[in-house]
C-alpha cells in the first residue's frame, strides 16, 4: 500500500498510508484462494463474509462488496484502519502459511472509502417497533450497539459526554491513523439509520441509568462508556508539570486541536525530548504524535523485550520508522525535576525477564545497580486503563472487584434492561472487540425486548424445522 | 447544536460577571458542590465552572466567571443575555455529601463566594446554624453581601484594603467567629488555592472539619485525562470524579498551586493572540466606519 516516507509523514497529521488503487486492490484480491475452510471469517470477532467481498473487489463489483461488508460490520472505513488483522482475519489466512496473508484489512479500508467517496449507503427498510433505546457512550461499541438496534426499528438515542461524537476513535486515535472526517462519515450513516446524538450529556450525573428506564421511558439501555481511567506510575515526580497521561496528550491534540494552538484554545504540552512509558497502540499514538508536534527526540521506555509488547507490530514498526527510539527492559523509578516543578528527566533502571507470569508474559525484575538518568522535558505514561467511576457511582449496577461492570454472557448487567459491553466490562482493549460487544450487546437486548432477531433464523441451516421463509423478513435491504 | 442560551447576565465589577444559563435538565439535577465544562466556541477550550447557584422552577443554572484569562475574557465580551454557548456539560463531581453538623462556617474568597453560597444554602436548609464568612480584595469586588446575608444566621465580610467589613483576609473572620463559638462542626471553605490553604492552616490547631472545593486543570471533567490529579494525603485523586470536594487537611495545596501553573506561558501567549485579534478587529472596524462616512 502507498505510504509516506517515514521522515516527511513523522512531520505532518496526514495519513499514514494513503491507501489502495483500484488496481492494487484487485491484484491483491486476486491472491485470496476463496478456500472452502474460511479460517479468515472465524478469525473475525463480527464474522464477516471475508472471502464473500474479496470476491466482490476481484470481480469489479465494489458496491456488491460494500453490501456484503456492511451486511455484518457496519463500519468498514474505520475497522480497515485500526483492527488488529494479524491476529485475527490475516492471522489465519491460509496463503499466510506460506506467503503474506491476504491483506484484508487494506481490501476492507479500499472498500469503506469507496463507499464514502460514493456516498453509498445501505439503509434497510425499517419498521418502527415502538421500542426506544437509550446508549451510553458514542465509541465504537455504542456506534455497533445503535446501528443494530436502529435496523431492528427501534428509537435509537446515543448520548456522549464530549461535545463531538465518536469516543476514542476521536479523541483518542490520531488522524494519521484515522482521519476525523472517516469517523464523521459513519457517523453520518447511523444518523441516516434515525439514530440520533445527543453530545455535551454526561449520563450518570445529568440523568441517572435509573432515571432513563424509569421515567424518561427507555425499555433498553446499553452502556459503552469505555475505560478511561489513566493509569499514573506512583513514582516519586509523577506530579511534576510535564508528566501527563497518553488520553490528555492525545485528547487535546486530536480532539480539542491543541496542535494548531493558538488559533483553537486548549494548549498542546510539547516537549523537546518525550519519553513515553508503555508499548501499547496507545503508547505508539502517543509517540507518533508527539513527533508530529514537533519533538526532536521520542523514547519509548518499555519494561518488558519487543517480544511482550502489546502494540501492533504495524504500529511499532512505523513508529521506528519515524524514528523513535526503544528502550527495551527499562523501567522507570523517577521522574527528575528541575527545582521549579517541570520536568528534567527520567531515572530508570534495568530490567531482566524471569519466568512466565499469570498473562503468560515473562515477568520482568529490575537488575540491582543499573540505574541511570537521562534527559527529557516530557514524560508520558500509557500504561493502561482502569474503569471510569461514574456508572458506579450513580447507579446499583453491580460492578466487578476491579470496578468493570459485571454482566453474564448476554452481556446483561445487575439492572434489568441494561447492557453493557466494550471496556467498561473486558478492561482496555482494541476498537473491534468494542463493536463486536456492542453487537453482542444489540442480540441480548433484542431478545429481552421480544424483538425478532433478523439475522438469525434466515441462516439457520438446512436442518431447521421451523425455518422462516425470506419474504417474511422483518426489515429488507434496499439501496439508495 | 447550541441551545444553552444565557438568560442573564450581571456584572459585578471590571472582572467579574454573572451568567445564568438555561439548562432545565441540568437546573434539576446539579447539587451544592458540583461544576459545569463551558465551551465557548467551536475552537473553544474547555473551562471548569462551580456552578454558584441554580433554579429548578425556572431551569436555569448561575456561574460567576473572573475574567484572568484568554477564554474568561473573550466570555466577557461575547456572553450577553440572549447569547448561546457552543458547549456545556454536567452537572460533574460528586455532590457535596448533605451535612450532619449543627453549627458550620462557610467561607469563601473572592470567586470562591459564589459557589460556596449554594452549601451555604443547604445547609440553612438543612436546619444547621451557619456562620458566613467572605472576604475580597476591596469594596469594589463585593458581590452577594445580601444573599448570604438572608441565610446567614451570623455573616463577616472581611476585605484586604479594609474598605469594608473587617480589615484583613477571611482567616481572620474565621478566628474571630471560633473565638465566639466553641462548638462549630464543620468549616467549608472555597476560594483560591492560597487562600484554602491558610483556611485548613487555621481550622487545623482546633481540629475542625474543614472541606475544600479544588479547580485545577482540566480537559475533560469525566475521569480520562488525569490532568486534574491532585495530592490528597499519600493517595492520588483525580478531582473531576473522585472531588471536586476534598478534606483541606490532607491536600497537598503546594502540589496543586505548583501544578495550575503548567500552562502558564501557553495562557500568555493565549491571550496576546487574542488581543492582537481584537486591535485588528477594532482597527478594522474604524477604517471599515470611516469608509463609509465618507
Amino acid at each position: 500500500m502507498p505510504e509516506q516516507a517515514p521522515t516527511a509523514r513523522a512531520k505532518n497529521f496526514e495519513e499514514v498510508a494513503s491507501g489502495y488503487r483500484l488496481d492494487d486492490a484487485l491484484r491483491e484480491s486476486e491472491r485470496c484462494l476463496l478456500c472452502p475452510d474460511q479460517p479468515c471469517v472465524s478469525g473475525c470477532p463480527v464474522g464477516i463474509d471475508i472471502p464473500g467481498f474479496i470476491r466482490g473487489v476481484n470481480e469489479r463489483d465494489l458496491r456488491g462488496a460494500y453490501d456484503i461488508l456492511t451486511r455484518t460490520s457496519l463500519l468498514p472505513a474505520i475497522c480497515g484502519r485500526v483492527c488488529p488483522q494479524e491476529n485475527q482475519c490475516e492471522g489465519r489466512c491460509t496463503v499466510g502459511q506460506t506467503l503474506e496473508p491476504v491483506a484484508i484489512g487494506r481490501l476492507e479500508r479500499f472498500v469503506g472509502d469507496a463507499a464514502i467517496q460514493q456516498g453509498w449507503a445501505n439503509v434497510p427498510h425499517i419498521e418502527p417497533n415502538g421500542f426506544k433505546v437509550g446508549i451510553v457512550g458514542s465509541g465504537p461499541a455504542g456506534m455497533a450497539c445503535a446501528a443494530d438496534m436502529a435496523k431492528a426499528g427501534c428509537e435509537v438515542t446515543v448520548y456522549e459526554a464530549f461535545h463531538q461524537a465518536g469516543g476514542v476513535l476521536k479523541y483518542g486515535i490520531p488522524d494519521f491513523r484515522l482521519p476525523n472526517p472517516v469517523v464523521d462519515a459513519e457517523i453520518a450513516n447511523l444518523k441516516k439509520l434515525g439514530v440520533r446524538f445527543e453530545c455535551n450529556t454526561l449520563v450518570g450525573r445529568l440523568f441517572t441509568l435509573e432515571q432513563m428506564i424509569g421515567e424518561m421511558g427507555f425499555d433498553a439501555v446499553f452502556v459503552g462508556v469505555g475505560a478511561g481511567y489513566p493509569t499514573m506510575l506512583g513514582i516519586p515526580g509523577d506530579s511534576a508539570n510535564g508528566v501527563l497521561s497518553a488520553n490528555e496528550l492525545l485528547t487535546r491534540c486530536n480532539l480539542m486541536r491543541g496542535r494548531d494552538f493558538p488559533d483553537f484554545d486548549t494548549p498542546q504540552p510539547i516537549g523537546r525530548r518525550v519519553a513515553v512509558v508503555g508499548a501499547g497502540n496507545t503508547a505508539m499514538d502517543a509517540m507518533r504524535v508527539s513527533l508530529r508536534l514537533g519533538a526532536e527526540k521520542v523514547y519509548c521506555i518499555y519494561r518488558r523485550s519487543r517480544k511482550e509488547a502489546p502494540a501492533r507490530a504495524e504500529e511499532i514498526h512505523h513508529a521506528e520508522e519515524e524514528g523513535v527510539e526503544f528502550h527495551w527492559l527499562t523501567h522507570p523509578v523517577a521522574v527528575l525535576d528541575d527545582g521549579s516543578g517541570n520536568v528534567k528527566g527520567l531515572r530508570c533502571v534495568r530490567m531482566e525477564l524471569g519466568e512466565p507470569d499469570g498473562s503468560g508474559r515473562r515477568r520482568p525484575a529490575p537488575v540491582a545497580g543499573s540505574e541511570f538518568d537521562f534527559e527529557c522535558d516530557l514524560v508520558v505514561y500509557a500504561i493502561g486503563t482502569n474503569a471510569n467511576p461514574i456508572m458506579g457511582q450513580t447507579s446499583r449496577l453491580r460492578l466487578n472487584k476491579r470496578g468493570y461492570i459485571d454482566t453474564d454472557e448476554r452481556l446483561a448487567t445487575s439492572m434489568a434492561g441494561v447492557f453493557a459491553g466494550g471496556d467498561i466490562v473486558t478492561g482496555a482493549a482494541t476498537v473491534i472487540k468494542a463493536m463486536g460487544a456492542g453487537r453482542q450487546a444489540a442480540a441480548g437486548m433484542k431478545a429481552y425486548l421480544g424483538i425478532r432477531d433478523g439475522d438469525r433464523p434466515y441462516d439457520a441451516g438446512e436442518d431447521t424445522v421451523f425455518g422462516i421463509d425470506a419474504s417474511e423478513r422483518n426489515f429488507v435491504r434496499i439501496r439508495v | 447544536m447550541s441551545n444553552y442560551e444565557i438568560v442573564k447576565r450581571e456584572d459585578f465589577s471590571d472582572v467579574t460577571y454573572l451568567l445564568e444559563i438555561r439548562h432545565p435538565m441540568m437546573a434539576r439535577a446539579a447539587r451544592p458542590g458540583q461544576f459545569v465544562i463551558v465551551m465557548l466556541s467551536e475552537h473553544g477550550e474547555r473551562v471548569p465552572l462551580t456552578i454558584a447557584d441554580f433554579d429548578r422552577e425556572k431551569g436555569t443554572v448561575t456561574l460567576v466567571i473572573q475574567a484572568v484569562g484568554k477564554t474568561t475574557r473573550q466570555m466577557q465580551r461575547e456572553c450577553q443575555a440572549g447569547a448561546f454557548l457552543y458547549g456545556l456539560v454536567g452537572p460533574m463531581g460528586i455532590p457535596t455529601p448533605p451535612s450532619h453538623a449543627r453549627k458550620v462556617i462557610c467561607v469563601g474568597g473572592g470567586l470562591g463566594v459564589a459557589p460556596v453560597y449554594p452549601q451555604a444554602k443547604a445547609l440553612k436548609e438543612g436546619g444547621a446554624y451557619v456562620i458566613g464568612v467572605i472576604g475580597f480584595r476591596g469594596k469594589d469586588l463585593v458581590f452577594w453581601e445580601d444573599k448570604f446575608r438572608a441565610i446567614c444566621d451570623e455573616f463577616i465580610i472581611c476585605s484586604d484594603d479594609g474598605s469594608v467589613g473587617l480589615h484583613g483576609r477571611v482567616t481572620a473572620g474565621i478566628e474571630a467567629a471560633l473565638k465566639k463559638h466553641s462548638d462549630v462542626d464543620e468549616v467549608i471553605a472555597i476560594g483560591p488555592p492560597i487562600m484554602m490553604k491558610s483556611c485548613a492552616d487555621t481550622t487545623r490547631p482546633y481540629k475542625i472539619k474543614t472541606m475544600v472545593s479544588l479547580n485545577p486543570i482540566m480537559v475533560d471533567g469525566t475521569g480520562m485525562c488525569g490532568g486534574c490529579r491532585v495530592k490528597v494525603g499519600d493517595e492520588v485523586k483525580f478531582a473531576c470524579v473522585d472531588g471536586p470536594d476534598f478534606d483541606g487537611h490532607r491536600v497537598d495545596f503546594d502540589d496543586l498551586t505548583m501544578r495550575l501553573r503548567r500552562h502558564s506561558r501557553e495562557e500568555r501567549m493565549a491571550l496576546e493572540h487574542w488581543e492582537k485579534g481584537c486591535r485588528m478587529q477594532k482597527s478594522i472596524d474604524r477604517a471599515v466606519g470611516a469608509a463609509a462616512g465618507k
